[in-house]
């Protein structure tokens, strides 16, 4: 399947008075595994929500594969191809996991706004939900409502619905937060697994996540980037070293 | 007691298998009642219980149409009543034209009604869902008051202050029949009430159904599934008003009048009432709660004056001790019975009903007593319990009620606490028991 | 030219009243999210106890008792009532405020009957204060515009002036942070809640013998309150402010002028007499759908800004 990728060009985000984005060029190639990381209040969260449509820009360009997508709202932007998770956990928490799952693949397999198809008698999309299910690991709990599912089994939904549509582009802002090791390789395996042949950009704090996953690591300060690259070079970089001090000593 | 509530109020197929036995049911009952009221010896039907049953019908669909928007979009909607109340004009308007000549049987005369109130959806649904939460149940109340007001200004069409009225005898039908009497009206609405509920329940399985639900709780994963959450409510909304003007049209029908009351905002607050006490997070729940409201307004309010006060007091101790309604309260049960654990609550309740009973009598003997007092007696009338007349201005009765009131307030404060922990004992069990299979 | 300043006159009275109930009721709203439906019934009790007190005692006293009575059952409506709803959502608590509505008119026609009240104006006030045009403006009205501005230089003062009033403004646009500060929002909820009710009290004192005072008078003007408040926008009370005015304004001014639509196309072409709703909806004239405008207003605001007036917050 060929992929598409991400370009964003010159692009600022201000607040009010407040420029949280200065200024940022990057280039994600289609099927690349890219990490953004920096320091706390770096902007990384709001560059996704840049990318995503969830707020609009100040100035700049975002575009995916050749189409822009700067000016498009959160429902087209994914329509076209890409799909993101959240920080915190954003599900459909009185649903339950299958509904949840099954919801994430209705515009994708061509439901659009049908009232007047039962849900029931749709084999195929039913049987995908169940396979998506068991593919996360969360077979057992099909019926129960996404909230009262644990911390773990949540962000694993999460990640289920995200890639569900089969979009090309996953957007994963800190799918380990919270975790603990086991669950962090866990999921590490899992996120592996789902983006195969897709384009990854991640928002990462764990090192350890992001040098096993990425082939590619921007640094992002300030709403600058300071260094983007392969994670040998980032490494090695003395501003990234001066940025972190001694973060990067793994 | 939330947790085993929102485990209960599961996926579509557990719980929709272990109710199915439910529709046939309540047909059959909804057919059957009048004639338990019937009077054989003079040889027809009770003129208030066919009439009270006629309002429950119209009200059923009424308030499962606010749901469609409260409990299931999770949108709060003040002008609900303005749909009602548009299907019931246009129906006596189309009843006018039958009469002249327009051949529509009475049997999809509802269908007028639906088609209005579609209509109107569509324009206000259009402008209302352009925005979000609060600022849309503004516009909605915006809507509400400018539609009630409007309908008491204009005589074409509204007839001002007198309203419209009609005939329903209209000499068409698809059955023969002439609805001269009330109990064939009643059999109209009930088989019109049966589809319209199917009908809503069909939807909840619908894509549509399934991702309004979904908007509800996360508006943003919603956009993130493809899908543009407007539309949604958009779509919603337009068909919660088609149902509300059947609703409405069934009012037409029935009353062969329609006023601005059918479009107030004491209207829109009597479906979110329905909808709310009934319980909003299970499919059912409205249907309880249109019955009991009805059954309330029509037979407390014959007994008293002051059943507002206790529709307020009722909302108020609902809102606090039970935000899920009594469907709420039910399903909550559902594990407990499932678990072969429901005797146990047995002696439990009876504790804390005895204790409930007597605060209830005491609260309303006080509100009677005082109601008396003073309208009562400025207009002349005389409490009557158990057909004597009570003294309200001797100790007595003061006395009586007021202990009430009191005793059973501390009993029952003293036995809430022993049953929240029986109660919590059931639930840590079958906790338990989950974790072991 | 004498109806419009005279209307101008009645159209800031009656504003400035309807600024007195709204101000209370954005200072709830915007800051903790509760729609008060129970406001206009506080205003209700404001007036009945007015009646009730300057009957026995005096007008002056009413001023200062009332208010500070309908505070009091403000706290308690928070305290006990709203602070338990609290974590069922915000729904919960529109709903528990809605369920008082109910509770409070039956009992305020328990306790006076179900008759208006013969709440009058003060004889000390019932004076013509100056004339226009030959038409009186009464001095009761003049009072009222007193203790309307007294209120809002109050306000005003309390806000800017104080260390209560910079958490309260801090906490009508930012509530989740004054809490995350370490401020007892819980009680500076209980005091802009009580506050509120007091305010509507105070607007029921001198209201409640202007207009009428009956058991109908929370349902008439209820649902304009909320006009207002949308209107002006969230979290802003300079907004309310100027809301209030043009309500004031445009309903006092509808009342007077008998313009309809058809008039004003007539310079251009006659409209043809139509017997029907379209004909009627033309010829009706302003006067009598004064009472539509506040509410065509209120949702073509919120259509182009949601935000209201002045709003600093998103409803």
């Amino acid at each position: 399947m060929s992929g598409l990728g991400v370009s964003l060009h010159d692009v600022r985000k201000s607040f009010g008075a407040t420029e949280i984005i200065r200024g940022v060029t990057l280039n994600i190639r289609p099927g690349e595994r890219h990490a953004i990381i920096g320091p706390n209040g770096a902007g990384k969260t709001t560059l996704f929500n840049l990318i995503s449509g969830r707020f609009p820009i100040t100035s700049g360009e975002i575009k995916l594969g050749d189409t822009r997508i700067d000016q498009l709202p959160p429902h087209q932007i994914n329509r076209r191809g890409l799909s993101r998770s959240f920080q915190i956990t954003s599900i459909f928490h009185r649903m339950t996991v299958f509904e949840n799952l099954r919801c994430s693949l209705l515009w994708s397999q061509g439901y659009r706004y049908s009232f007047w198809t039962p849900l029931w008698l749709q084999r195929q999309l039913n049987d995908r939900a169940q396979f998506l299910l068991e593919d996360l690991n969360l077979g057992s709990r099909r019926d129960t409502p996404a909230g009262l599912l644990s911390y773990a089994e949540q962000r694993a939904l999460e990640i289920g619905m995200t890639i569900a549509g089969g979009a090309s582009v996953i957007l994963l802002d800190e799918p380990t937060a919270g975790m603990s090791n086991t669950e962090t390789d866990y999921a590490m395996a899992l996120i592996r697994r789902v983006t195969e042949g897709k384009t990854l950009l991640m928002v990462e704090h764990d090192m350890k996540v992001v040098f096993d996953l990425a082939d590619t690591i921007t640094v992002l300060v300030y709403g600058q980037v300071i260094a983007s690259g392969p994670p040998e070079e980032v490494r090695s970089s003395k501003a990234v070293q001066e940025a972190y001090l001694g973060a990067l000593e793994e | 007691m939330s947790q085993t509530t929102m485990a209960s109020a599961s996926s579509a197929p557990a719980a929709a298998r272990r109710t199915a036995w439910a529709w046939p049911v309540l047909l059959a009952v909804a057919i059957a009642l009048p004639w338990c009221f019937y009077d054989f010896t003079a040889g027809r039907h009770s003129g208030f219980m066919v009439s009270m049953l006629s309002q429950t019908g119209m009200m059923i669909i009424f308030a499962l149409s606010y749901n469609m928007l409260m409990g299931q979009s999770g949108l709060l909607s003040f002008c609900h009543a303005v749909f009602f109340g548009m299907g019931g004009y246009v129906t006596i308007h189309t009843l006018e034209a039958v009469g002249k000549g327009m051949p529509i049987p009475m049997e999809l005369i509802p269908l007028c009604g639906g088609a209005a109130g579609l209509a109107t959806a569509i324009v206000y649904g259009y402008m209302a869902t352009k925005q979000r939460a609060t600022a849309f149940a503004m516009i909605t109340l915006g809507i509400g008051e400018l539609m009630a007001t409007a309908a008491l200004m204009f005589h074409h069409f509204f007839g001002g202050e007198g309203g419209v009225t009609s005939n329903r005898m209209i000499e068409r039908s698809l059955f023969g029949l002439e609805y001269g009497q009330g109990i064939e009206v009643y059999y109209l609405i009930v088989g019109w009430t049966f589809l319209a509920v199917l009908l809503m329940y069909f939807l909840t399985q619908t894509p549509l159904g399934r991702m309004a639900n979904a908007t509800r709780d996360n508006y943003e994963r919603a956009q993130f599934v493809g899908y543009d959450p407007r539309v949604i409510r958009f779509l919603q909304f337009s068909l919660a008003g088609l149902f509300a003007g059947i609703g409405g049209s069934l009012y037409a029908v029935t009353y062969e009048i329609v006023t601005f009351d059918a479009l107030s905002g004491a209207l829109s607050a009597n479906a979110l009432l329905m909808a709310y006490i009934g319980g909003i997070t299970a499919f059912g729940g409205p249907i309880l709660g249109a019955v009991l409201i009805t059954v309330l307004q029509s037979g407390v309010s014959l007994l008293s004056n002051s059943w507002l006060v206790y529709v307020g007091v009722l909302f108020i101790t609902m809102v606090t001790f039970a935000p899920e309604g009594i469907a709420g309260i039910i399903t909550a049960h559902g594990p407990v019975k499932r678990a072969g654990m429901l005797g146990r609550l047995a002696v439990p309740y009876v504790r804390v009903i005895v204790p409930g009973l007597l605060l209830v009598l005491g609260f309303v003997g006080l509100v009677e007593l005082l109601s008396f007092l003073t309208i009562g007696a400025a207009q002349g009338k005389k409490l009557v319990l158990f057909g004597s007349v009570l003294n309200i201005n001797s100790a007595m009765p003061w006395t009586v009620a007021i202990g009430m009131l009191v005793i059973g307030g501390g009993w029952l404060r003293f036995e809430s606490v022993s049953f929240g922990r029986v109660w919590d004992d059931i639930t840590s069990e079958i906790k338990a028991r989950e974790k072991r299979s | 030219m004498e109806i419009v300043l005279v209307s101008l006159l009645n159209g800031l009275v009656y504003g400035m009243l309807l600024f007195m109930l709204a101000s209370g009721l954005t200072l709830i709203f915007s800051m903790m999210g509760v729609l008060n439906f129970a406001h206009a019934s506080i205003y209700m009790i404001g007036a009945y106890l007015a009646f009730e007190v300057s009957r026995w005692i005096g007008f002056i006293p009413a001023l200062i008792i009332a208010p500070i009575l309908c505070g009091a059952i403000g706290a308690a409506i928070e305290i006990w009532g709203l602070r338990r709803v609290h974590h069922n959502g915000h729904v919960a608590e529109l709903l528990f405020t809605f369920g008082l509505v109910f509770i409070i008119q039956r009992g305020v026609q328990m306790i006076w009957g179900m008759l208006p009240m013969p709440y009058r104006v003060p004889e000390w006030l019932d004076f013509p204060l100056f004339s226009i045009y030959g038409a009186n403006f009464p001095a009761y009205r003049g009072f009222m515009l007193l203790i309307s501005a007294g209120m809002l230089v109050a306000i005003w003062l309390l806000l800017k002036k104080t260390r209560v009033g910079l958490i309260i403004q801090a906490a009508l646009t930012h509530p989740h942070m004054v809490s995350a500060l370490g401020h007892n929002v819980p009680m500076v909820f209980t005091g802009v809640f009580a506050g509120g009710c007091a305010l509507a009290g105070l607007a029921g004192v001198i209201g409640g013998n202007y207009l009428t005072t009956e058991s109908s008078m929370a349902d008439a003007m209820g649902p304009i309150v909320f006009v207002v408040v949308v209107f002006g926008g969230l979290g802003s009370l300079g907004g309310c402010f100027i809301a209030s005015i043009i309500m004031g304004m445009i309903q006092t001014f509808a009342v007077v002028f008998d313009y309809t639509i058809a008039d004003i196309f007539k310079p251009i072409f006659t409209i043809p007499r139509m017997d029907n709703l379209l004909g009627e909806i033309l010829t009706v004239p302003m006067s009598r759908i004064g009472p539509l405008l506040p509410y065509a207003l209120m949702i073509l605001i919120l259509l182009v800004r949601p935000r209201g007036l002045m709003g600093t917050r998103d409803t």
